[in-house]
């Protein structure tokens, strides 16, 4: 099952925040869709359309992989179901 | 292709972790019209059988759905249908084994209320009925998380005065086998007019005789973010404007709500029942609704101008709900319960809101005459006069209300009660001393108004 998710990365910008996402995301076998990155008076912020591919990495299991970059490189990271930002914001 | 804007996400993200975006409840409804048994016993051993197996994954569902979605379920419940139509089988005068087994049975599925120890009696109490409500006090004494709801009232059928006296005594009998706690009992139950069949909330919470076997029924976000958007709008913004800014977020939230109704019906495989509008606090600081109020520019809530920042309050949120959701249910309307709304509480302690102004706030939000306790001596006829004045508002104007009081034994007004947890803490306000004695002891039928007379 292929699920569309909304990631969405906060932070004190540093080197390699992309990287270290990026890098766990592929070994989930979670595919990029679409990034927008800025960074706004020094907070990096940033969000991505991914698909996890829940056969090869069930959506738990990337959310865990993803809480353990997120506490390497000391980022606030969520991973979302993109339907709950369909549903909340169009009719 | 991102179809949402950054904007949009860092918005969702802002309400889940700053304002409390969350999900209020997931209540799963289960019918258990198919228990009935010939004794109390029985009765209780297939209750137990139908409920814990109904409500076996609910908890782990809503668990997954919390971490997929990142949206919060703060509280997941059971809500059966009335016991006391089940129980007309059993020639038993004492459903307390009944009650046992739905705390079993909430305790088994992982939930820390379960709703639906229910009777309706606006018309007249059945053997069903009676038996339920000569158990309340004892069931509500041996058990933790059993809720219990009557029905005493309507517009199709007006006041059953018998019923309301009786329910009166009830509420005092239950508050003393539950002296020791503060009379906790009475917080686990209610009285309503124009009661509904799919409310997911407690204590009020039971799965209608009109419902499918089973159904999941959920409760929008909190106050929180509501009062988040006010709180941030302009001090001369003017009250249409508030109105606007209030339909947008109630909007919202019903979306989130509508999406996890119907994601928890299909996972659970049963069908999506209602979403319910109402805005429901919680004692943590800022969850209220009386803060809502005050932040819309009354000073303390219960001033005047506070019932007007309710009706706009309510009504709003219906509007911008009734976009979100095609399966608006249950109460949709906003609590005041006092105990349960730290906004409350200060605004009584400080003498700001009082008895008469919740009644008066009843007749434009939902339940009004909630968690509110009185002191411990007050007479069961000036209760039953509080509950029928609340069931007059609901009857005449064709909405329902209900009266959730705890007359806390051995206190008196001015004095605290404590029951913790989602119940909270409150003062014990201040109760006319005029006798309501002669009135209610007239008992008999108030009729139905001229208004049920609509076909």
């Amino acid at each position: 099952m292929k699920t569309r998710a909304v990631l969405s990365v906060l932070g004190a910008d540093r080197v390699g925040i992309v990287a270290a996402i990026s890098a766990a995301l592929a070994e989930s076998s979670v595919n990029i869709e679409d990034i927008r990155q800025s960074i706004i008076s020094g907070i990096f912020s940033m969000t991505m359309l991914v698909t996890v591919d829940e056969e090869a990495c069930p959506f738990e299991e990337v959310q865990s992989r993803l809480a353990d970059v997120a506490e390497t490189i000391g980022q606030q990271i969520t991973l979302q179901r993109e339907d709950v930002f369909r549903f909340m914001h169009r009719v | 292709m991102l179809h949402i804007s950054p904007e949009e996400i860092a918005e969702t993200l802002l309400m889940v972790q700053q304002q409390h975006l969350d999900i209020r409840t997931v209540t799963l409804g289960v019918s258990i019209a198919d228990c009935g048994a010939d004794s109390a016993d029985e009765m209780a051993r297939r209750l137990y059988d139908k409920v814990a197996t109904a409500a076996e994954r609910l908890v782990p569902v809503c668990e997954a759905i919390e971490r997929e979605y990142g949206i919060p379920i703060r509280n997941k419940r059971i809500a059966v249908s009335p016991v006391a139509e089940a129980a007309g089988r059993c020639a038993c005068e004492d459903l307390t084994a009944v009650a046992i087994a739905m705390d079993r049975a909430a305790e088994t599925a992982g939930v820390d209320f379960i709703g639906g120890f229910t009777a309706l009696v606006q018309k007249g109490v059945g053997a069903g009925d009676d038996a339920l409500i000569r158990s309340i006090p004892a069931a509500l004494a041996s058990t933790a998380r059993v809720c219990s709801s009557v029905n005493v009232a309507s517009t199709r059928a007006g006041i059953n005065m018998d019923a309301v006296a009786r329910m009166a005594h009830t509420i005092k009998e239950t508050a003393a086998l539950t002296a020791e706690a503060d009379s906790i009992g009475c917080a686990k139950l209610v009285v309503f007019c124009n009661m509904v069949e799919d409310n997911p909330f407690m204590a009020g919470a039971m799965h209608g005789p009109g419902e499918a076997d089973a159904a999941v029924n959920v409760g929008i976000s909190g106050p929180g973010v509501v009062r988040a958007v006010i709180a941030a709008m302009p001090d001369d913004a003017d009250l249409t404007a508030v109105a606007e800014a209030v339909k947008a977020t109630s909007f919202k939230i019903t979306r989130a709500g509508e999406l996890v109704a119907r994601e928890a019906a299909r996972r659970l495989g049963v069908s999506m029942g209602i979403v319910d509008l109402s805005l429901a606090p919680t004692p943590a600081e800022g969850d209220s609704v009386a803060d809502i109020l005050e932040a819309m520019g009354v000073e303390r809530c219960g001033a005047p101008g506070t019932t007007t920042a309710l009706a706009l309050l309510n009504d709003a949120v219906k509007k911008g709900g009734a976009m979100g959701t095609s399966s608006i249910g249950g109460l949709s309307g906003a609590f005041i319960p006092v105990s349960e709304d730290a906004g409350m509480v200060r605004a009584v302690e400080c003498g700001a809101l009082n008895l008469e102004k919740l009644e008066a706030m009843t007749a434009v939000c939902s339940v009004g005459l909630d968690m509110i306790a009185v002191p411990g001596d007050t007479p069961a006829e000036t209760l039953a006069g509080i509950i029928s004045d609340a069931c007059a508002i609901g009857v005449i104007n064709s909405k329902t209300t209900a009266a959730r009081l705890i007359p806390a034994v051995g206190k008196q007004a001015g004095d605290h009660v404590s029951w913790g947890g989602l119940l909270g803490a409150a003062p014990v306000m201040t109760v006319s001393e005029w006798s309501s004695a002669r009135f209610v002891r007239r008992g008999g039928r108030m009729p139905a108004p001229l208004g049920s007379l609509r076909n």
